[in-house]
């Protein structure tokens, strides 16, 4: 695809998310979708961070532990120590990047299914750990969390205190979206860069990567590392919207639902987790109106599409290839 | 001639196995040493000792003066010291140019960040990189295919990638693992001018074959090893004529005579 031809659809991009979505929202008067969109972009920020871990050859289902460390970093950071909440949003991704690389250590030297059952395991792990630890104020969790105060460098207002705004549920979704545009930019840059060639090559054949001089376990920490950064932004910022934790804000359904997010995207395409997030979540809440069928609908057409596009949707060759060719 | 890499006393031990027990011998620069013997004589296991894939139970692998046993892979293939494997160890779903273009890693003067930032160095380096691939793409006679996805080539193709691969980081001693296997008689004799020229650009090659015919052809010396000990170690011709090298291959004449009996 052309430069030109990336530009054009980036731009294009941008201008449905910031400019179009919240028109018609306005004109349909659906205030709702504001924050299911908002999810959906926050969602898809952890998403990105597990489809790096699958981009480095490992099954990740434990994003939602860095989510839920990660909002807890917020929550008590903002409720205990009175910090701004978005000082607080780097640090709760930076927690969750230090106690990845620590776990990282010893985990990432499984592989297949190993790999994938001990991060299962985490969620589980930090939903018992925020029901026991005391800072975390068990399973009360921590509600009525203020909403996000202003942010401004050198006195120049960025984003205001949202409680003095008329409508705080759009500019959550501009925040939310820009930083989904944000960490997917980065995200399309790492995975078009040197590292992610790198990557590739330990998803491809770690001993051939060892031989040919690539420090595999340094690697496999630094791509976990950014994975759990991911996870936990969008768990503090989930926090934020919703103003409580608890220890069931993210479980283990969730961290499968982060990592069928880049499976139904596509493994093989930068964008692919974002689109996923999108079908997934919207597909879940359109069935709501099927009952009790809704789970048995939502698994069957899941499985279908896994069976008809195993590379994702992404995978589909549109006419010109708009979407392709950004992956 | 100088001795580049220097294996001293080493053993392995698998539970309680001997895959490879007290075998010493030095590489030459510039030479061209094979290691051969039976099925499961333990050559694929020095080789991994040898570059660090295994960890030695005893004795150690020297290298310039240094100890490069029992330390990372991918540290001793930055001191030169490089490994290729046997059969499709490829980089799968990489074009050819991507696998020898992403085999230039350890050449690479600038760190991940600046990689990702995309500074001038990098990018310098990015250069370079897809040069020297072109260049020793060339000269392995892989550039008409150099676009294509590397699962999908003949088998001749990946050895010669594989080699490419090996060579794309700069080794001063590249140790290939079967070049030749599975290959047939008009192959493996180009594949055997291909590793003389490798060895011509001033690589130390250490290769582990079965092939004898293409052994006894390309080698400068030969190391014979047999359930895990070497039994006998110089030129092809003294390699053919030495009578342990024939019983370890052929079974001795008392075998023979118990199994008519």
């Amino acid at each position: 695809m052309s430069a030109r031809g990336k530009i054009l659809g980036v731009a294009l991009f941008l201008v449905v998310i910031l400019v179009v979505i919240p028109i018609l929202i306005r004109v349909s008067g659906r205030q709702d979708f504001y924050y299911t969109l908002t999810s959906v972009a926050l969602l898809s920020v952890g998403s990105a961070g597990v489809w790096l871990t699958f981009y480095i050859g490992r099954i990740n289902i434990g994003q939602g532990a860095y989510a839920l460390a990660g909002g807890y970093v917020s929550a008590v950071l903002v409720m205990n120590y009175g910090f701004n909440f978005w000082i607080t949003l780097p640090l709760a991704g930076i927690f969750c990047t230090v106690v990845s690389i620590l776990i990282g250590l010893p985990i990432l030297r499984l592989r297949g299914v190993y790999f994938a059952m001990i991060t299962l395991v985490l969620t589980e792990v930090a939903r018992l750990s925020a029901l026991a630890l005391p800072i975390t104020s068990g399973a009360k969790g921590i509600v009525s969390i203020p909403l996000p105060a202003e942010l401004s460098v050198f006195g120049l207002t960025i984003i205001p205190d949202f409680s003095t705004l008329s409508n705080p549920k759009l500019t959550f979704y501009y925040s939310a979206a820009i930083l989904m545009v944000v960490c997917y930019a980065l995200m399309y840059r790492l995975v078009n860069s040197r590292i992610g060639h790198l990557c590739r090559s330990l998803q491809q054949n770690e001993e051939l990567a060892a031989s040919i001089g690539v420090n595999v376990p340094y690697l496999r920490l630094i791509a976990y590392g950014i994975s759990s950064f991911f996870g936990g932004l969008a768990g503090a910022f989930f926090v934020a919207i919703s103003q409580s934790v608890y220890p069931s804000t993210f479980q283990v359904i969730d961290s499968i639902n982060f990592m069928l997010n880049c499976f139904l995207g596509g493994l093989g395409y930068v964008f692919g987790p974002m689109l996923g997030t999108l079908i997934l979540y919207f597909g879940w809440d359109l069935l709501f109106t099927t009952g009790r069928f809704q789970l048995l609908i939502y698994s069957s057409l899941l499985i279908t599409l896994m069976v008809l596009l195993p590379n994702g949707v992404l995978s589909i060759r549109l006419p010109r290839g708009i979407l392709r060719g950004r992956g | 001639m100088t001795v580049l890499l220097e294996v001293k006393d080493v053993k392995k031990n698998f539970g309680g196995l001997t895959a490879v027990n007290n075998v010493s011998f030095e590489a030459h620069e510039g030479e061209i040493l094979s290691i051969i013997g039976p099925n499961g004589a333990g050559k694929s296991t020095l080789f991994k000792l040898i570059a660090s894939f295994l960890r030695t139970t005893s004795g150690e692998v020297i290298y310039k003066g240094e100890r490069i046993s029992n330390l990372n892979p991918h540290s001793v293939a930055r001191k030169g010291v490089v490994r290729t494997f046997q059969e499709t160890t490829i980089f799968r779903s990489m074009t050819v140019r991507d696998n020898v273009v992403i085999a230039h890693h350890l050449r690479s003067r600038s760190s991940l960040l600046e990689f990702f930032v995309g500074t001038l160095s990098a990018r310098r380096d990015e250069r370079d990189f897809a040069e020297s691939a072109d260049e020793i793409l060339k000269f392995l006679g892989l550039d008409p295919i150099k676009d294509e996805i590397a699962s999908n080539l003949p088998h001749g193709h990946l050895r010669a990638l594989g080699i490419a691969i090996g060579l794309a980081t700069n080794p001063t001693i590249l140790l290939l693992d079967e070049p030749f296997a599975g290959m047939n008689h008009e192959e493996t004799m180009h594949a055997v001018e291909l590793v003389r020229s490798v060895r011509d650009r001033g690589v130390t090659v250490l290769l582990v074959e079965h092939d004898m015919s293409a052994v006894m052809k390309i080698s400068d010396r030969i190391i014979v090893l047999n359930f895990g000990e070497k039994i006998a170690e110089g030129s092809p011709e003294e390699i053919q004529n030495n009578s342990k090298v024939i019983e370890a291959y052929l079974g001795s004449e008392e075998d023979a005579v118990e199994l008519q009996a």
